[in-house]
């Protein structure tokens, strides 16, 4: 059985689903016993989440996928041309 | 060749996920557009290489990084912010996470966080020293596993935990300094509103 101590050192691995059983399952029912821990454990989740969501939207600047697709001659978003419509060639 | 002809189709979609981790690796746009380039050019070239059914995603991450490391790595573009000294641990949440319970009008943590700019939360990242800024990002960003990011990183797996640990704590604490800086941790007011019976 999990206690408060051994739950949060073990909470980042806990977090990433990096633990075994039977830690894993002594660790979420200390979490089904315990509000303080299980307080800890839900903002951590949700930094998390918050960090994914807030570092992975940057807008692809326009003309990257253009460059690519001619890089190597590929039409890779199926738009019938390589590169953009101004320097395009059609793929064939 | 058939495979090459499969790669525009399979690695298309990654292609705006790649930016954004060269973004954060690089931290500077211009340099991002070039390794993403880079990678994608080195991808299609070893395509035949790759095993079906295994982790696309994994294996596109992994050029993407060793292209960076390689090549990007000399080129730093300013100095890293963050001391890797010693951070307590749960350094945001002692902070921000259950102060909430002393107050009647409690902001949901997941309000409190959500409202912080997506800009101080990239900057945060970069402000990451290279080794434990790979480590969250492909971590918390990406979702790789310890035994993935170990293989990108060619480290072992307990180098891999270690330097998740210290890069989280470092970047909560970046986190919360940015977010003081810019006056976002004051407290709030209580509102006069009441939330239900009092």
């Amino acid at each position: 059985m999990a206690d408060c101590k051994q739950t949060l050192r073990e909470l980042d691995a806990f977090l990433d689903d990096e633990l075994s059983s039977p830690t894993r399952e002594q660790i979420h029912s200390h979490l089904g016993d315990c509000v303080d821990c299980l307080q800890a454990f839900d903002f951590h989740a949700e930094l998390k989440q918050v960090i994914r969501r807030k570092c992975s939207n940057d807008e692809m600047p326009p003309g990257l996928l253009a460059k690519i697709e001619m890089c190597f001659n590929e039409d890779f978003d199926g738009d019938g041309i390589i590169g953009s419509p101004d320097t395009a060639s059609p793929s064939s | 060749m058939a495979d090459q002809a499969e790669f525009a189709e399979l690695a298309m979609p990654y292609m705006s996920a790649l930016y954004s981790a060269a973004l954060r690796m690089t931290r500077n746009p211009a340099d991002a557009e070039d390794l993403v380039q880079e990678t994608y050019l080195r991808a299609y070239r070893g395509f035949g290489g790759f095993r079906e059914g295994t982790n696309l995603k994994a294996w596109l991450y992994k050029i993407l990084t060793n292209t960076f490391i390689n090549t990007y790595r000399a080129k730093k573009r300013r100095p890293d912010e963050v001391d890797l000294d010693d951070t307590e641990d749960f350094y945001l949440y002692r902070r921000l996470g259950g102060l909430e319970a002393a107050n009647a009008d409690r902001t949901p943590e997941a309000e409190v966080l959500d409202a912080i700019p997506d800009e101080l939360v990239k900057n945060a990242l970069e402000a990451l020293p290279e080794q434990f800024r790979m480590a969250v990002l492909l971590a918390d960003v990406e979702g790789f596993s310890y035994k993935e990011i170990a293989e990108m990183l060619d480290i072992p797996i307990g180098t891999v935990m270690s330097r998740l640990h210290r890069g989280r704590k470092a970047m909560q604490r970046a986190l919360y300094e940015y977010a003081e800086a810019r006056g976002l941790t004051a407290a709030q007011p209580a509102s006069t509103e009441s939330s239900g019976d009092d």
